[in-house]
């Protein structure tokens, strides 16, 4: 079935081609997506960003309203054109979030359903799924009830039911959002390898940053239904542009202008940087490059601001310690040492300076 | 019920005096005090109120003469005739109300609330008025009557067939708004889930819904068939009262009582052996299998 799909392209690449809008009141979402086969893309963003409306967009469960969407150079959505092609004649697999088996189906028959569907005889589609099962390890879990199924076996399952029908795209709705921490671990290092295996498109939405740098190639950030941000995971982590991803990814930033290895952030503050830049730029600097003061240090005057404590809480073995700034001073989050938290006779309400090591500090063209 | 026997010990005695919090939570979910007197007075007279009349047929059965009143054959006829229109009434109601509750639950169309409201008319409709009502409408000289008699030479009224037509009338609306609410109830993800696999609308629905809202439309059918079974004013008007024809258990017990009340006791101990066999029957499927 896979056959029909490929003989339809002439000339225009392969993989995903869309660029979807829906506009909905109070809500529009617009977001150009390219995937080529074999590669792995996440859609990452905060609650109710519109990854979820891509996704279903994807999968042709919510129409597009504007765009147009192209899989394998088959037109599936063109609202221009007035043309769609229902979900149930796409040659794309979804894995939903809660993976919404069919309770009164069997394991088997939950996979065996797709090619049941399209016309596939029952004992071959029966037998192919007893195949895709086994090689998902799950043979002794054929004739089970999703219900006595654990989350990790019922994630597989749901894997199984959507590569059997033999799909070119593959969507996974927060693929790990319903397992407990420990899991995922297990869970997300298989999944991992299942998706390096297939070799057509796959789409992941996921708010859970480490989800989405570990299951995927790519990254698409959404953030009120545009892109604010795409690159590879170790791009992204190093270079975010955006609050909400910094603070996915664990760093302070800041917008300022650059000059030489000075980046002035306010009209009284500039931090010192490695690079050397000229114009808009990001300062990002992790939160173990914070130190905290009871007085205003001696070393650099201009990288030091007055800040007040306004939250605490252990992170592993460290102290993270949220502040506001004061007097054009800024908000950041700094790790500390439990020792450093208790000589400092640091809490919440305490007035402090802070300051920032030049060499952990990185600056990029905004 | 069993919670609380279960969470008993064995040597506990469940008197008056013993700690509340042992009971189950479901009981009494507002701890201690006993249960204020304007509520419990209407509460038993209640009670009362339902039980007396099945009570005073228990008491007043001729049970000696019974077996003789049974072995009449008029008795199994009629009882026949019911066990069998019923069921077909309810067959009827399932082929056209589930899909009829489908089309109210999942599609929009204009004027969706307005058909609503009328399938559910004649749960209020007296039955002698959807009687007088089906005459008009398939009567011989009715709006579709006449012509089913021209075309194809069909009559229902007074026939047997014209009993199941009169039962489902008044039965069906029970089914469609038991399983429209279902429906409304149930994630409709399952049925886009089934769509991604390449399941159109009707598989989807015959394949994932339908197992899936199985204890509500049970339900509903059993809800439509007590309803047919003790149908009385749609039936007597629209088929008449014929012996073996169309005569139902319920049309037998109004006219046993004119002549031969003792035999209108005993007809109505057997309807009421029916419902309560019913009643059983359900308990343990619903308790089994509905509760899943």
């Amino acid at each position: 079935m896979t056959g029909t799909v490929e003989d339809a392209v002439t000339g225009t690449p392969p993989g995903l081609d869309a660029h979807l809008v829906v506009e909905r009141e109070a809500f529009r979402l617009d977001v150009r997506l390219r995937v080529a086969p074999g590669e792995v893309l996440a859609l990452l963003g905060p609650n109710g960003a519109g990854k979820t409306t891509a996704l279903r967009a994807l999968a042709g469960l919510t129409p597009l309203t504007g765009g147009r969407l192209q899989l394998d150079g088959v037109p599936l959505d063109e609202p221009g054109r007035r043309r769609r092609v229902a979900p149930e004649r796409r040659p794309v697999g979804v894995i939903f979030q809660d993976y919404l088996l069919f309770p009164h189906l069997s394991a088997l028959d939950n996979v065996a359903f797709g090619p049941r569907c399209q016309g596939v005889p029952k004992a071959r589609a029966r037998a192919e799924a007893a195949e895709l099962l086994a090689r998902m390890g799950l043979s002794d879990h054929a004739g089970v009830k999703p219900r006595q199924l654990s989350g990790g076996q019922a994630q597989r399952v749901a894997l199984a039911r959507a590569l059997a029908t033999g799909p070119r795209m593959l969507l996974l709705d927060e693929p790990l959002a319903a397992l407990d921490a420990g899991a995922r671990l297990d869970v997300r290092a298989e999944l991992r390898r299942h998706l390096a295996a297939f070799e057509a498109v796959a789409v992941l939405v996921t708010h859970d940053p480490l989800d989405a740098m570990v299951l995927a190639d790519r990254l698409v950030v959404i953030e009120h239904g545009t892109v604010v941000q795409e690159g590879t995971p170790a791009e992204i982590a190093r270079r975010p542009r955006t609050d909400y991803v910094a603070r996915l990814v664990g760093l302070n930033l800041y917008r300022g202008r650059a000059e030489g290895h000075e980046v002035a952030i306010g009209p009284e503050l500039a931090l010192a940087t490695a690079e050397k830049l000229s114009g808009p730029v990001f300062v990002a600097f992790p939160p173990s490059a914070v130190a905290l003061h009871r007085t205003r240090p001696e070393s650099s005057a201009r990288n030091a601001w007055r800040a007040v404590i306004t939250g605490m809480e252990s992170h592993g073995d460290q102290i993270r310690v949220a502040l506001t700034g004061e007097a054009g001073g800024l908000p950041l989050a700094a790790d500390l040492t439990t020792v450093a938290v208790a000589e400092l006779g640091l809490e919440t309400g305490t007035p402090v300076w802070a300051s920032v090591k030049a060499a952990q500090t990185h600056a990029y063209p905004a | 019920m069993s919670s609380t026997a279960t969470r008993r010990g064995p040597g506990e005695r469940p008197g008056p005096g013993r700690s509340s919090g042992r009971r189950g939570p479901g009981r009494r979910p507002f701890g201690g005090g006993g249960v204020p007197l304007p509520l419990l007075l209407p509460a038993l007279v209640g009670l009362a109120f339902l039980l007396l009349p099945l009570l005073a047929l228990l008491i007043r059965a001729p049970w000696r003469g019974l077996p003789h009143q049974l072995s009449s054959p008029g008795v199994w006829q009629a009882l026949r005739l019911s066990l069998e229109t019923a069921t077909s009434a309810t067959a009827v109601s399932l082929v056209l109300g589930v899909p009829l509750a489908w089309l109210l639950a999942r599609t929009s169309f204009p004027g969706r609330a307005l058909v609503r409201a009328l399938v559910t008319l004649p749960l209020v409709l007296p039955p002698v008025v959807g009687g007088v009502a089906l005459l008009l409408a398939l009567g011989r000289n009715g709006v579709v009557g006449r012509w089913l008699d021209s075309a194809f030479g069909i009559t229902l009224p007074f026939t047997t067939a014209g009993v199941v037509v009169a039962e489902a009338f008044v039965a069906m609306p029970f089914l469609v708004i038991s399983v429209e609410g279902t429906l409304r109830a149930a994630d409709t993800r399952y049925e886009e889930a089934a769509a991604t696999l390449g399941a159109s609308r009707f598989t989807a629905f015959r394949r994932v819904t339908l197992p899936m809202i199985a204890p509500g439309v049970a339900a509903g059918a059993v809800l439509a068939w007590a309803r047919a079974l003790g149908e009385f004013g749609a039936t007597i008007t629209f088929a008449g009262s014929f012996p073996g024809r169309t005569q139902t258990m319920p049309l037998a017990v109004y006219l046993a009582l004119q002549d031969d009340p003792a035999a209108a006791v005993a007809l109505s101990l057997v309807l009421l052996a029916v419902s309560v066999a019913v009643l059983a029957g359900l308990r343990e499927r619903w308790t089994g299998v509905g509760a899943a």
